[in-house]
């Protein structure tokens, strides 16, 4: 008993300093996130926690009735918050990422899941290496590829619209889901679609009947992290669209929020924080599956 | 079968060409490979030709001018720094993460009680998108503001006690201070580091915030290649008395190399080609003093719409690319020999 505990506080010794260091700055974000100005910007006042401020114009105390509220909360205010939402395009920059990780995510699986397949289950030596060879265009990077496309862009008249997006981000979304799917697929036995076509199922029939359900969860861990991919896409996305009722999360932020040399930091946080804790939540509750889409491709 | 019949000798073909392998398997992956082709291809290609024009913003076309542009940028004082950065900014950012990720992989491979919340915590800089997280530490890094200046340089101990974390920081500053490239000077109280102001602290800055990002998803990958070593080998370990270090050195490393391998050669390909946490950070500033090839490229390309000369900076990061390439080829083969 005395081993597993030590074993276990061996544990807490190594994972506890790096989670501090690696999940600080969003405990940073959220306690900024809910600050008023004279509390922030007061360099005497201990920064970890909330202090009694005079509100600026137009900040309201949201809490400062519950006094019971832990390290000093009842002093904090929810107005900067509320500002991205009624003050900012933020709200239309979160639906237009959902929109692009979307169709984003629809066309990859379109084309990803026959290909993936396909690599898995059909075809021979050659299949390998142009499994590989569709990987291996994943690691060619939007910086290389900006330039050109954003001519190629105008030239379409896709300049300053979504459509660009959904266009250019499959190009990378679809070598990676292919990867992760050929991975999954590997993992299902040959036996169950034999099963089916001696039925006489055709092998389209097979895939879409018997391979697709089983696969369920694997598709879902590709949609989850082909989609996070569209979210964390910057590049094309400042390249290709300057207007900023058309961006997305990861250039509206950073291009439209901050306005020359003032910072709302407050909101700043806010609008930062608020897509990163649901997709963290999707991440851990995938990530086993993660890994096994990851190291089934090849590299076992 | 009494459908097929029905159906008529044409369809019938049909149907027997998707039941037969040599057909279906390219059929089903062409839609994907042209769409890369297209996309991906036809772009790289574009790109290499684009940089032996003198394209200029607004134009897919220009003067052929060979490989101008490529001795025009080379001859640039900003493009010199913005290479050997990008060099520096790889491999330091890249050492950290190794390290890191190999002490944290073993630690989080064995299950314990708040494994799945610590978990969560470490994903968090992977999970986030980067251009908003980078934003987070612009406020960290904050010039006035800044909470690691505030924690540096107020008195920690309360009630009448000293202690200023300043003061070791600026003892190990003081070392560096004497490595030629290094020019960071004293802080004190009145004084605290401006890490994004100042060249040295700047590249240091965006060092850790590129290895701070990159670490969860290398120490996943790590977890992968631990978790997939066989129980097997470590019994057998134990029955050669082989523990702790001599285990890790002679058992557990050798066969987690080459997944350690597939993580840093993903490591040097997304850091030496990003752009997101420098653009955000400093913009290549100050004085375009942490600019990389990538920034730069942009700074080039879209902001002076110099594109022939911003396609063929980017390019000079293709080197790199194509040394993983035949590294991560050569690796999956000896993977699929054994």
């Amino acid at each position: 008993m005395w081993a597993t505990l030590r074993e276990r506080g061996v544990s807490y010794l190594i994972v506890g300093p790096f989670a501090i260091v690696l999940a600080f700055p969003f405990y940073w974000m959220l306690v900024t996130a809910f600050k008023t100005n004279g509390d922030l910007y007061n360099l005497n006042h201990v920064p970890f926690t909330y202090h009694a401020s005079p509100p600026a114009l137009g900040e309201k105390l949201t809490f400062q009735h519950d006094h019971w509220l832990p390290f000093g909360f009842d002093h904090a205010t929810t107005s900067h918050i509320n500002f991205i939402f009624s003050d900012t395009n933020y709200l239309r920059w979160v639906e237009n990422t959902a929109v692009v990780g979307g169709l984003v995510v629809l066309i990859t699986l379109l084309l990803a899941v026959p290909a993936g397949y396909s690599l898995a289950r059909l075809s021979g030596r050659w299949g390998q290496s142009v499994g590989v060879g569709i990987f291996l265009t994943y690691l060619v990077p939007p910086t290389l590829l900006f330039l050109p496309l954003s001519r190629v862009i105008s030239k379409l008249g896709l300049q300053d619209r979504l459509w660009s997006l959904v266009l250019v981000y499959p190009s990378f979304t679809i070598p990676f889901a292919t990867w992760l799917l050929m991975g999954f697929f590997r993992t299902i036995p040959a036996e169950l679609e034999d099963a089916a076509l001696v039925d006489g199922c055709s092998r389209l029939k097979a895939l879409a009947r018997v391979i697709f359900p089983i696969s369920i969860p694997g598709i879902l861990t590709v949609v989850i992290f082909s989609f996070s991919l569209c979210v964390n896409e910057f590049v094309y996305a400042i390249t290709f669209i300057s207007g900023t009722k058309q961006h997305t999360i990861s250039a509206g932020v950073p291009n439209d929020l901050i306005r020359g040399d003032v910072y709302f930091w407050q909101s700043l946080m806010a609008a930062t924080l608020i897509p990163s804790i649901p997709l963290a939540l999707l991440y851990n509750s995938f990530l086993n599956r993660f890994i096994a889409g990851f190291t089934g491709g090849a590299f076992r | 079968m009494a459908a097929v019949a029905e159906a008529g000798p044409q369809s019938r073909r049909f149907r027997d060409l998707l039941e037969d392998r040599r057909f279906l398997a390219p059929a089903l992956i062409s839609p994907a490979a042209l769409f890369i082709v297209l996309l991906v291809g036809a772009p790289l290609v574009l790109a290499v030709y684009l940089s032996m024009t003198d394209a200029t913003a607004g134009q897919l076309t220009g003067k052929f001018v060979w490989f101008h542009n490529f001795t025009d940028a080379w001859h640039n004082d900003n493009f010199r720094r913005a290479l050997r950065n990008t060099i520096v900014f790889t491999l330091a950012s890249q050492a950290i993460v190794l390290v890191g990720a190999g002490i944290l992989a073993h630690a989080l491979v064995r299950p314990f009680r708040g494994r799945w919340f610590l978990r969560l915590l470490i994903l968090l800089p992977w999970a986030a998108p980067v251009a908003v997280s980078t934003i987070g530490f612009l406020w960290i890094f904050d010039s006035q503001f800044s909470v690691v200046n505030w924690t540096l340089v107020h008195d920690l101990l309360p009630g009448g006690g000293h202690f200023y974390l300043y003061k070791p920081v600026n003892w190990v500053l003081g070392v560096i201070d004497h490595l030629p490239w290094v020019h960071v000077g004293k802080i004190d109280r009145l004084n605290p580091p401006q890490w994004l102001g100042q060249p040295t602290l700047a590249m240091l800055a965006i060092i850790f915030v590129q290895a701070w990002r990159i670490l969860p998803f290398a120490t996943v990958i790590f977890i992968a290649g631990l978790s997939s070593i066989p129980t097997e080998v470590h019994d057998a370990a134990k029955v050669d008395g082989a523990t702790g270090l001599r285990k890790f050195w002679h058992v557990t490393l050798p066969l987690q190399l080459p997944i350690a391998t597939v993580a840093l050669l993903f490591g040097i390909v997304f850091t030496a080609t990003d752009m997101t946490v420098v653009y955000i950070l400093t913009s290549g500033g100050p004085f375009n003093s942490t600019h990389m090839l990538t920034t730069w490229a942009y700074q080039t390309g879209i902001v002076s719409s110099n594109l022939g000369e911003g396609a063929a900076i980017s390019l000079y990061l293709l080197p790199v690319l194509l040394v993983v390439t035949v590294l991560m080829l050569r690796f999956a083969r000896k993977v699929e020999v054994s």
